[in-house]
């Protein structure tokens, strides 16, 4: 199923809607034994507004106007205002929105897992993630070991963990800073280093370059770092977490480049998140990771396209 | 204009002053990252495909494309002449252009003749078209068995094979998508 193909007839439309019964079942289950595992973790679930009236500058994120306000592109930043109230390990899956993102893996209305843990680093979050994935795995049947895409995927650990310099050193003609100088960084992730990341192991590519990173703390003794990672598994990217930037001025700071960023672009002006800068003053050292649910269900029914684990897509409205 | 986010498979733009419809498109964004719209497109003029990248802001010139229904005149120097019904304005396509559509250029014969700025670049037949059989080779009763086929030249000078039955004089219809018979018309 290609994304986007629309006009399609009613009767077609029941027999899609039935044909995707057991991956819409499968992602049902998949929800549940993502709740059980932060359950059992002690995590607290918790639910923030979609209708938000800040959102985080972002150079490439944009969000969808609405009733005066924003639909929210991620929980974020509620999240971590909740950290900073003391709600050290809470976890959310919410629906977020994206304006114009649509393709075999995108859809502008996605669900989005985010989890945020106090006294916790991007390090934590690699390792909670590689018990987390076996854990649903478990749950669902599937064992540790199956097939994505005729290629074997295997979740026993310890997953390889890549680091994103290596891996244009590896794969890309320039190094990771200068890809970034010439604005090419993610033409080549794209071309040569997302091809590479289809083996049998989950990998962890981690160490962005510090301008990719605005909400995400700078590496000690190497600050032209940041502690942010990306997980892939059998290819598909799948989640991404950083070790939380908690100073307000610094994340001012960068919230103010990704201003000017957007508004070199062309792009709308949503200010600055005001109350989520006042909040951040007493957050804890924190990590944090968003993980496409979407995305997960897709690689665990063994689909090449999103279209297939929801129920409706905006085409189909 | 659209713009990158109009981009799928299908579009028709314009590029450096030429026509070129998406054959295939992939839509990326790495995490994070900007919006990759990537593309492969055929130039509906000659034929190349080509690759490319955009990304969010870019915008792109609908080609000025239009389909008119036209007649076929005649051809003379390899070059294949089209009336408009409406305006009775004559336009040329090369035989490059008419390509194994030329096995139907019968007199009078009504097509879908693709303009860009007014200039024709491509031709549309109608799936079903009826001609004259001038040659074909009586059926020698024995030469095979039923079901079999024999060659025939058609009055644009085409073959093909058809059944048996069919003779020098009848009319048969074709369909232009396969270049296969379809029928005998009855006279």
């Amino acid at each position: 199923m290609s994304p986007g193909s629309n006009n399609r007839a009613p009767a077609t439309e029941a027999l899609r809607l039935r044909a995707r019964r057991p991956y819409l079942l499968l992602r049902a289950r998949l929800i549940q034994a993502l709740r059980s595992f932060f359950e059992e973790r002690g995590y607290l679930e918790v639910e923030t507004p979609h209708l938000v009236r800040e959102v985080a500058p972002e150079a490439h994120i944009e969000p969808v106007a609405a009733d005066g306000g924003l639909l929210h592109t991620s929980p974020e930043l509620c999240m971590k205002r909740l950290l900073a109230a003391g709600y050290s390990r809470i976890f959310q899956v919410a629906r977020c929105f994206r304006k114009g993102e649509r393709g075999s893996l995108h859809l502008q209305e996605f669900t989005l897992l985010e989890w945020y843990r106090a006294e916790a680093d991007y390090r934590d979050m690699m390792e909670e993630c590689e018990l987390l994935m076996r854990f649903v795995c478990r749950r669902l049947g599937l064992g540790e070991q199956f097939r994505y895409r005729d290629r074997p995927v295997d979740l026993r650990g310890p997953w390889e963990r890549i680091s994103v310099s290596e891996a244009f050193e590896r794969w890309a003609e320039v190094s990771a800073q200068e890809a970034v100088e010439r604005g090419l960084f993610d033409d080549f992730m794209v071309d040569r280093i997302e091809p590479r990341l289809k083996g049998e192991s989950p990998v962890f590519l981690y160490d962005y370059p510090a301008p990719l990173a605005a909400l995400a703390r700078l590496k000690p003794g190497a600050s032209h770092l940041a502690e942010r990672f990306e997980l892939y598994v059998g290819g598909v990217e799948l989640a991404n977490a950083f070790s939380e930037l908690k100073d307000p001025a610094e994340q001012e700071r960068r919230f103010r480049k990704e201003r000017r960023a957007r508004e070199t672009a062309g792009r709308m002006d949503y200010g600055l998140p005001r109350k989520f800068l006042r909040a951040l003053d007493a957050m804890p050292d924190a990590a944090g990771i968003a993980l496409g649910v979407d995305r997960l269900a897709m690689i665990l029914a063994d689909r090449g396209c999103i279209d297939d684990v929801v129920t409706f897509t905006p085409d189909d409205l | 204009m659209y713009n990158a986010s109009d981009l799928k498979k299908g579009l028709k733009i314009q590029i450096e002053e030429e026509p070129y419809v998406i054959i295939e498109f992939q839509f990326s964004k790495p995490g994070k990252g900007q919006a990759l719209y990537r593309c492969k497109l055929r130039n509906m003029i000659s034929g190349v495909i080509i690759d490319r990248t955009y990304r969010s802001g870019d915008t792109f010139r609908p080609a000025d494309l239009e389909e008119r229904k036209m007649q076929y005149l005649y051809n003379q120097d390899d070059e294949f002449w089209f009336m408009d019904l409406e305006n009775y304005e004559q336009v040329a396509l090369s035989a490059d252009q008419v390509g194994d559509a030329r096995n139907y250029m019968m007199d009078n014969l009504e097509v879908d003749i693709l303009l860009f700025e007014g200039r024709a670049i491509g031709i549309t037949l109608p799936n079903f078209v009826n001609l004259e059989v001038t040659r074909a080779d009586p059926w020698a009763k024995g030469d095979s068995v039923a079901g079999d086929t024999k060659p025939v030249t058609l009055e644009t000078g085409y073959e093909l094979r058809v059944p048996p039955f069919v003779e020098e004089g009848d009319r048969i219809t074709v369909d232009t998508r396969t270049g296969e018979y379809v029928t005998r018309v009855k006279q």
